[in-house]
């Protein structure tokens, strides 16, 4: 049965309500993190529906809606969701619960605010993977922004007003030029409409300068290297819940946009740029796995290991075939849970250490086994160790590539073999050896870390054991998302390297 | 000639108020008097802005006219005149300037701006234009024990004097190649260097009412000195009766002479937002700061006269609409705030506002966004549609000055939004009870929110503007 197309309005506003709701109550902590926590529940039990009902086999949008907003001009309030959408929003309503509950506690400042910011930021980042109209996406898109840059600022650490301003300045310069090319576009072609424009087919000479400015907003957002300079410093100095969500779904806005607008709406463009995306995301998989073991600070390693792992993303969306496009997606997701429960692990050390040096740690499995315990299934799957979703994503992505260009393929492999390098000498460095005194004196796991923790751990090896629920609901998509970029492609690649 | 005197009816009614205010002021003297005053004056304002929703197009001689445009502008005007009147109220029963004389003035400027938006003849413009600033002058100057005030008003009047100089040596020159001060005439005037010259004169002179680079020098000196709801009202006012005569001036009346004055209103509104942006990045008074802004969003205004479209002319309005809401409580705010019995108009000063007024700090944060263009704020749909005009016009190069200036409006508006969510207030700064200030940023918070997340009746209203112009 097809669900009543107001469903997707009712996930994408549950947040926000929540958050009127949260601004509206009183003062009480406890109070106000209950209806936080209960608004984005109710987000995820929709989003948890669509994704059980979602038909495998499905290539388009299974439900959309539409209403106007901006009549005179076609702006249309547009939302629907396909097998490449559902997965991120089933990401997306996941971790924001999960990330409420981990830091459950860890802010004591200005809750009501600091909640109000948090549910309003998983309402735009909902919209944002669901909207189905260009001007809708964008305001979206922008709308994550504000509360990411007070979240970061407020409720930072040391550096955090010049990290938020960095972050706001990087994402809104990149993105201010895709605004100007949703413009163009339109004058183009007389409409804002995604499913209309994919219908049709974008004039091949303008071809290249949207998707320039489209994509630049999106690598930049990824970020891919050499753009990713904002972010060490964002998911430093992020509290923990914003290096959550930043980490595990803002990066994905900027994967999930090339994914969508850039190999959606301009599929010979995308083709032809696909060798320098390729060889960017190589190049960022192991400057980011070589940057992440010289760091001496936990949360800037974990940091620059999404550098490294989004390059792996982008590899496979621009391998352009089936099982790279496929592990591109999964990857999104795979990134989103690992390195969420990474942050997460860092934030409970913080937590009690109240550094992030990892010359500070060692020896904390003797003192919390439990959590020595969970964040070695999070590491495994972070460094893609059969078993966890990181090894079915990240195979897949090197297979495509393997396919469109054993070199490139075989480079990026050394990025999964860095890749545990740095994350087991990390192990090592903190959980292992002999416990410092001041390790020696970490109060034991509290529940609710441990429940969001084990909650991410359960995803890790549910997608690592049993991936076809996930693979299932995205296939038709992808296959015809690749046709289509295939069939709309004559022009050969000017890299003599792929086969295409 | 037809002396049909219905479509002035507006106008007629608000001096009417100010009349009564001016003398009643005189004669009543007792406590509840300055709330009289208001009220009547919100009346009054309502009372003309039903008149523009319902009289029909006309006009009156050649002089002037009631088109779309003019009904569109005057209704912004007419709104931005009661919240104007809402701001002020409290700071200046605080300030002890509770004078009728304030909202006599503030209503006679707006039916100057009223004309101007309906000119149909430059010198019946150059009148209207008078009637807009010598009002305005006088607010600059209204807390006359205030140095600062009265250097504010001395340096708007000179530097005005000086604008409307020029502007009336332009009406000459045109009058001398056209024989004529009509805009009519103008329609089937051959491009000439005299002409050239004489609009360029007027253009100048109306630049500077807007604070357009390069004759926004005034501006941040002015907003500075003058006290905050003057300064609040005229940034606005004065941008909508400048730009909604440009709008008349250029792409209505002179379309076959596009090639002519685009690239100087182009280069004008390039600069006016490079230098209005960056030098708001350098300022630590809050009133200079939003000085330099307003000057910045004089240079996006002038994108939509730049473009010289259908499209250029109804962004321009609904932008003044929206840039009305933002900017009057950008100001709006920081009427609330005191420090040891003056102004509090430092940055910093607006520290810990948040602890203080979770309210008022939430509504600046939000007027903050609009004016940077974020969504989903009405300044984002605002600007989206002027930048859409110039690509529509070819000025791709303007819309991106456009987008790359309003990235670097970031830094200094979301500092000040950033502010007043840190740290403890500072000491001596005081945040007042002001019920009146409060309902008028309740009402620009309400439409800044408003226009974001429905624009849709805002933007067929405006729209309607392009499609009734002949």
């Amino acid at each position: 049965m097809r669900p009543p197309s107001w469903i997707l309005s009712f996930l994408v506003f549950a947040p926000a309500v929540g958050a009127a709701l949260v601004a509206l109550a009183p003062r009480r902590d406890s109070l106000l993190r209950g209806i936080a926590l209960a608004a984005s529940l109710v987000s995820l039990g929709v989003a948890a529906y669509l994704f059980w009902n979602f038909p495998p086999g499905e290539p388009g949008f299974w439900i959309t809606e539409s209403a106007g907003w901006v009549p005179a001009l076609g702006i249309g309030y547009r939302l629907g969701v396909d097998g490449i959408s559902l997965p991120l929003v089933a990401l997306t309503a996941l971790l924001f619960p999960v990330a409420l509950v981990g830091t459950w506690e860890a802010v004591r400042s200005r809750v009501k605010e600091y909640l109000v910011l948090l549910l309003l930021l998983e309402t735009a980042v909902l919209g944002t993977f669901l909207a189905l109209d260009l001007v809708l996406f964008y305001v979206f898109w922008e709308a994550v922004l504000v509360p990411m840059y007070f979240l970061i600022g407020l409720w930072g650490s040391e550096r955090r007003a010049y990290a938020a301003l960095k972050f706001f300045l990087f994402t809104m310069a990149g993105s201010v030029l895709m605004l100007l090319a949703i413009a163009g576009l339109y004058l183009a072609t007389g409409t804002f409409d995604f499913q209309a424009l994919t219908a049709g087919q974008i004039p091949a000479a303008l071809q290249g300068w949207l998707f320039a400015a489209f994509a630049l907003a999106f690598a930049i957002k990824v970020p891919l290297f050499p753009l990713h300079t904002w972010l060490p410093d964002a998911h430093t100095e992020a509290p923990t819940a914003g290096s959550v969500i930043l980490a595990g779904l803002l990066l994905k806005m900027g994967t999930y946009g090339l994914v969508r607008f850039g190999l959606g709406l301009f599929p010979e463009a995308a083709r032809a740029a696909s060798p320098w995306f390729l060889t960017l995301a190589v190049v960022g998989i192991l400057y980011g796995a070589a940057v992440a073991y010289a760091q001496r600070d936990v949360k800037r390693l974990v940091a620059y290991s999404s550098v490294s792992h989004l390059g792996f993303v982008v590899l496979g969306t621009f391998a352009l075939t089936p099982q790279g496009l496929a592990g591109a997606l999964l990857q999104m997701v795979n990134h989103g849970i690992s390195t969420g429960a990474l942050f997460l692990m860092v934030g409970v050390l913080y937590e009690r250490a109240h550094t992030r040096a990892l010359d500070a740690f060692g020896g904390v499995a003797r003192v919390m086994p439990t959590f020595a315990a969970l964040s070695l299934f999070v590491v495994f799957s972070s460094a893609a160790l059969p078993g966890t979703n990181g090894f079915v994503g990240e195979f897949l992505v090197l297979l495509g590539a393997f396919r469109r260009g054993p070199l490139w393929a075989a480079l990026a492999a050394g990025g999964v073999v860095l890749s545990a390098v740095y994350l087991l000498w990390m192990v090592q460095r903190v959980y292992f050896g002999a416990p410092t005194p001041q390790v020696r004196a970490f109060p034991p796991l509290r529940g609710y870390e441990a429940l969001s923790l084990a909650v991410l751990v359960a995803a890790i090896l549910w997608i690592g054991l049993y991936p076809r629920p996930w693979l299932a609901r995205s296939e038709a998509a992808v296959q015809a998302l690749v046709q289509r970029v295939a069939q709309q492609a004559q022009t050969p690649s000017p890299w003599a390297g792929g086969r295409p | 000639m037809s002396l049909d005197l219905t479509p002035l009816y507006p106008e007629m009614v608000v001096t009417a108020v100010a009349l009564v205010v001016l003398l009643g002021d005189t004669v009543v003297r007792s406590r509840g008097a300055g709330v009289a005053w208001l009220v009547l004056g919100l009346v009054g304002l309502a009372a003309a802005g039903a008149l523009v929703w319902r009289t029909e197009p006309g006009s009156f001689g050649t002089l002037y006219v009631r088109d779309g445009l003019a009904n569109a502008l005057q209704a912004v005007a007419l709104a931005v005149a009661a919240v104007g009147l809402l701001l002020a109220r409290d700071y200046l029963v605080r300030m002890g300037l509770d004078r009728g004389e304030y909202s006599a003035l503030l209503l006679v400027s707006t039916v100057g701006a009223m004309l101007m938006v309906s000119s149909q003849d430059l010198l019946f413009l150059f009148v209207a234009l008078e009637t807009l600033s010598v009002p305005l002058y006088v607010l600059a100057g209204f807390a006359r024990d205030s140095r600062r005030s009265q250097e504010a008003s001395l340096k708007y009047f000179l530097l005005g004097s000086f604008a409307s100089a020029l502007l009336l040596y332009g009406v000459a020159l045109v009058y001398g190649v056209t024989g004529s001060t009509g805009l009519g005439r103008l329609a089937a005037a051959q491009p000439s260097f005299p002409l050239l010259a004489g609009l360029g004169l007027v253009v100048v002179g109306l630049g500077f009412k807007a604070a357009a680079v390069p004759f926004h020098a005034w501006a941040p000196d002015v907003y500075e000195g003058a006290p905050v709801p003057a300064a609040a009202f005229m940034s606005v006012l004065a941008k909508v009766g400048a730009v909604g005569a440009l709008l008349r001036l250029l792409p209505v009346s002179l379309p076959h002479l596009v090639p002519a004055w685009q690239p100087l209103l182009s280069a004008v509104a390039a600069a006016t937002m490079v230098v209005g942006n960056l030098a708001a990045l350098r300022q630590t008074n809050l009133k200079r700061m939003l000085a330099y802004s307003s000057v910045a969003h004089a240079g996006y205004l002038l994108i939509g006269v730049a473009a010289g479209n259908g499209a250029g002319v109804w962004s321009a309005v609904y932008y003044l609409a929206v840039y009305g809401a933002m900017n009057l409580g950008a100001f709006g705010v920081l009427t609330l705030l005191e420090r040891a019995g003056m102004e509090a108009d430092e940055v910093d000063d607006l520290r810990g506002l948040a602890d203080r007024a979770p309210a008022a700090a939430a509504a600046f944060a939000l007027f903050m966004a609009s004016l940077t263009g974020l969504p989903p704020t009405a300044g984002f749909l605002g600007k989206f549609y002027l930048f859409t005009a110039a690509l529509q016009a070819g000025l791709l190069w303007l819309a991106v000055v456009g987008v790359l200036t309003s990235v670097v409006s970031v830094g200094y508006y979301l500092r000040a939004a950033y502010a007043a969510y840190t740290g403890p207030g500072r000491a001596g700064v005081r945040v007042r009870p002001a019920p009146w200030a409060g309902l008028g940023l309740g009402v620009s918070a309400a439409a800044t929110l408003l226009f974001g997340l429905l624009p849709g009746p805002l933007t067929t209203w405006a729209q309607r503007v392009a499609s009734l112009l002949r």
